[in-house]
């Protein structure tokens, strides 16, 4: 295999729960040597998150763990034991990046902060992804995915005007944090390079959140220029058809509605004429016309048709559009298959499972799962042995509490 | 100052929309010259704007949402173009230069510039560079060890490769619509999102960095692939995994916790208009703050809320009770409370409390710019923080054409003569031509 985009890079892994795993899920399916350090007891506490494999709450068998940790080492580590601190220092000297995602006040406490590990290792990048950043008047606070979404995102004009704002799904915003945090490490990362000399990233999630380009920004930028704050509005638009419709196995978007596209719409119906009674300006905004359209003609094509269908429909007239899909629906697309997409990860505490796969595709710097997800404490002959400690130290280490 | 980490990297920029121009926005946050090639002649609809002259009763009927088209006081402009938050949002260091590639002198022109670059990218609808003739091969034979990205929806090969799509169908086919929004609403009443775009964004920005990286190394360019929807799955990986490893589909669970693991999770109405308060609590210790906050009142004592799996099964009973007490609080204040006690609590802002907020004010997080077609305002800042490169938003968003005598003269190499011959051509300007409406 060709070399990949990060190999050789040695990466220091403290982070735990979902942002700061999947940063370094990037570098580490891009080659980097993840070296994750869990805590001797009990581990990240992803291991106890859903879904679990077979539905067995097993620390072993998180699906959320497995697929955020591909690709890495893993060793336990009592950070709070000078021991620990001891070996931890050790690590840093052959470091290339450190990241870690505690509280702000949790680095500097344990007497590991940027300033005393810059001393160790001047080239050391450190990237330390919290909620808040390592200053402000709220640097200590907690937050959770929704939380983030509420302060920094879209949330506010999410959702019905009559009812509650609504978050987005799963844990997306965690994620996205972690997908900065990457970009935020390899930027500082080719600075380091070059200038001989690494430094510390500050990744404040409701920051990033707050900028990111699902409308977080916008939003600040219309306030500022036009005195308005966006807020939940109606989901109709006045323009036909427009938005999500029912289907015969689901439903479909499609954006065909203004002078522009309905003509288009017409033409997938197969009946181009309809541009002529629906397609002007303003037939286009006339409510009557509008019922007419969609209950005598549009709904009931849409209801004899299944979603890929009205989809390849609408694409060959230049239509946008998508339908819903379910996790379930994409396992079983062909498009992903013939992509050969999702990636196949044998872990010895569930066999063979199919994962999502690689984000870009990149020739020279190829994406790959080489290993799976770490058993807690898996690589701690290998990697502590590599720092000379033989087979009783470890005994003795786990002894007392350090490993 | 330290130098930023890519000074001396020049970015040919062919980006539209939002997913491509984010991730050009990153790049020119962190030094790169980043050069949007544009065009007086096409207009590339949602980039700089639904129509390039919107009228003043359409603005000023305010019939559409601020992020959608609140330019400067609600009025028309003779270059609305350049007062469009959606474009103003990811605009901000980057240099515009206009060209019609559609013309041969054109293209003759965009020639001249990619062996002046390091990187090309972009997010346009598969086919269109077909259609001007743009390809890898064309860019490595002009420049060896050039890198391009390319940002199609679903891939360049596959059953779906040449389809097109914005932000809001990409969430609904990656699978993201179906696990958000109310629990009791259809899928037809969806709000928008468009979280896909920030997703592409980011992992373009990622990819491109090791490339850069790595062409340092090895001295050889790359051509790269940015599947949109394929870098939007893993985010959705508790699902997928559900699905992989039990044959579980899930669905949405509003507001609750993602696995409904704990409970209260949820976003509660508060005193006054409009006002909302997200509080999570996430362990035992959590709950008994919440508790203390509340008072103590007799309810928590239900053996219904003992204990983490009774509150998750009596949910709907908790939020209730909840809810009753958030509505007497003022949704700030009551975060702040919270979070003192320890409790993980948020205010749901709207932008006017954004821009009050005492925490984003004391790190910086507001910039001041003026743009000549805006006038002086605040713009957000960068997306993160470093300690040894002290950084800022060096330009204001670019206007269109902005920056052509500096691309043409100096980038490339124009002489005043070409240039004014350009100019009277038409590819140099700094307005789209009248017949756009």
């Amino acid at each position: 295999m060709n070399e990949q985009g990060l190999s050789g890079v040695r990466v220091l892994d403290l982070t735990w729960h979902i942002a700061g795993p999947y940063c370094t899920k990037y570098l580490a399916d891009a080659g980097a040597d993840v070296i994750k350090v869990e805590r001797p007891d009990s581990g990240d506490p992803a291991r106890r998150m859903a879904p679990f494999f077979k539905d067995d709450p097993h620390p072993e068998k998180s699906g959320l763990f497995l697929h955020l940790n591909t690709n890495k080492r893993g060793v336990t580590l009592n950070l709070k034991s000078e021991t620990g601190k001891k070996i931890f220092r050790e690590m840093v000297k052959n470091a290339n990046i450190l990241a870690e995602s505690f509280r702000p006040h949790v680095m500097p406490g344990l007497g590991l902060g940027y300033e005393e590990l810059e001393r160790i290792n001047p080239r050391l990048v450190m990237t330390s992804i919290t909620s808040f950043g390592q200053t402000g008047p709220y640097k200590e606070y907690k937050a959770t995915d929704m939380i983030i979404y509420g302060l920094g995102g879209a949330m506010f004009w999410t959702g019905h005007p009559d009812r509650p704002p609504v978050r987005l799904g799963g844990t997306v915003i965690s994620y996205q944090v972690g997908v900065m945090a990457a970009v935020a490490t390899v930027t500082a990362l080719y600075g380091a390079e070059k200038r001989g000399c690494g430094e510390q990233v500050d990744i404040s999630a409701f920051e990033t959140i707050r900028g990111h380009i699902d409308r977080a920004g916008t939003d600040l930028i219309a306030y500022e220029y036009c005195g308005d704050y966006d807020v939940r509005s109606a989901t109709t638009s006045s323009m036909y058809p427009q938005g999500v419709q029912p289907c015969k196995d689901g439903y479909i978007d499609i954006s065909g509605s203004g002078v522009v596209f309905f003509p288009r719409t017409a033409r997938m119906l197969g009946r181009p004429e309809l541009k002529d009674r629906y397609g002007s300006r303003e037939a286009q905004v006339n409510p009557e016309l509008r019922e007419e359209f969609y209950n005598d003609i549009y709904k009931p094509w849409l209801r004899e048709r299944t979603r890929r269908e009205i989809w390849g429909a609408a694409q060959k007239v230049n239509l946008l559009s998508g339908p819903i899909f379910s996790s379930q629906d994409l396992l079983e697309d062909p498009h992903y298959a013939e992509r050969k997409y999702w990636k196949e990860v044998d872990h010895p505490m569930t066999g063979k499972v199919l994962y999502p796969g690689a984000p870009y595709r990149a020739e020279e710097m190829p994406w790959d799962v080489r290993r799976p997800a770490p058993l807690l404490g898996q690589h701690n002959e290998e990697v502590y042995g590599a720092l000379g400690y033989n087979r009783q130290d470890l005994v003795k280490l786990k002894e007392n509490g350090v490993i | 100052m330290e130098n930023l980490p890519l000074e001396g990297i020049r970015v040919i920029d062919l980006t539209v929309v939002w997913s491509g121009p984010y991730a050009t926005q990153m790049l020119a946050d962190w030094g790169a010259e980043v050069i949007r090639v544009e065009s007086c002649q096409h207009w590339q609809n949602y980039t700089r704007g639904t129509e390039a002259r919107p009228s003043q009763p359409t603005i000023g009927r305010k019939v559409a949402l601020p992020w959608f088209r609140g330019y400067p006081g609600w009025k028309a402009h003779p270059r609305s173009w350049n007062r469009f938050p959606w474009f103003n949002t990811h605009a901000r260091n980057k240099l515009s230069m206009t060209v019609d590639l559609m013309r041969p002198e054109g293209m003759d022109i965009f020639k001249r510039l990619v062996p002046k670059a390091d990187l090309l990218i972009e997010n346009n609808s598969v086919d269109t560079l077909d259609k001007m003739g743009i390809s890898y091969d064309l860019l490595k034979e002009l420049k060896p060890d050039i890198i391009m990205i390319r940002m199609p929806g679903w891939g360049l090969t596959g059953p779906y490769s040449g389809y097109r799509a914005f932000g809001l169908q990409m969430e609904h086919t990656c699978g993201h619509s179906y696990i958000r929004g109310y629990k009791d609403t259809p899928p037809t009443t969806l709000t928008t999102s468009f979280h896909c775009d920030a997703v592409a964004g980011g992992t373009a920005a990622f990819a491109a960095l090791m490339a850069l990286r790595q062409r340092d190394r090895t001295g050889k360019g790359q051509f790269i692939e940015i599947p949109q929807i394929e870098a939007m799955i893993p985010q959705l990986g508790q699902s997928i995994m559900d699905f992989t490893m039990n044959g579980r589909v899930q669905t949405t669970v509003q507001n609750w916790h993602p696995s409904l693991a704990m409970a209260p999770h949820n976003c509660y109405r508060c005193q006054g208009d409009d006002r909302w308060i997200n509080i999570t609590v996430t362990s035992e210790d959590e709950w008994q703050a919440f508790c203390g906050v509340m008072g103590h009142p007799d309810w928590t004592r239900d053996g219904r809320f003992a204990d983490a799996l009774s509150r998750v099964k009596n949910q709907e009973a908790l939020d209730e009770r909840i809810e009753a007490w958030t509505v007497t609080q003022e949704n700030i204040p009551l975060m702040h409370r919270l979070q003192e006690a320890g409790v993980p609590a948020g205010a749901v802002y709207n932008a006017a409390d954004v821009f009050a907020d005492p925490h984003l004010k004391e790190r910086g997080f507001f910039q001041e710019m003026t743009q000549e077609d805006c006038g002086t305002h605040l713009y957000h800042g960068l997306p993160w923080k470093a300690s040894k490169t002290p950084n800022r938003l060096r330009l204001p968003p670019c206007r269109l054409g902005e920056h052509n005598e500096y691309v043409y003269k100096e980038v490339i190499g124009v002489s005043d003569e070409e240039y004014a011959e350009l100019e009277k051509a038409g590819h140099i300007g700094m307005d789209f031509i009248p017949s756009i409406p």
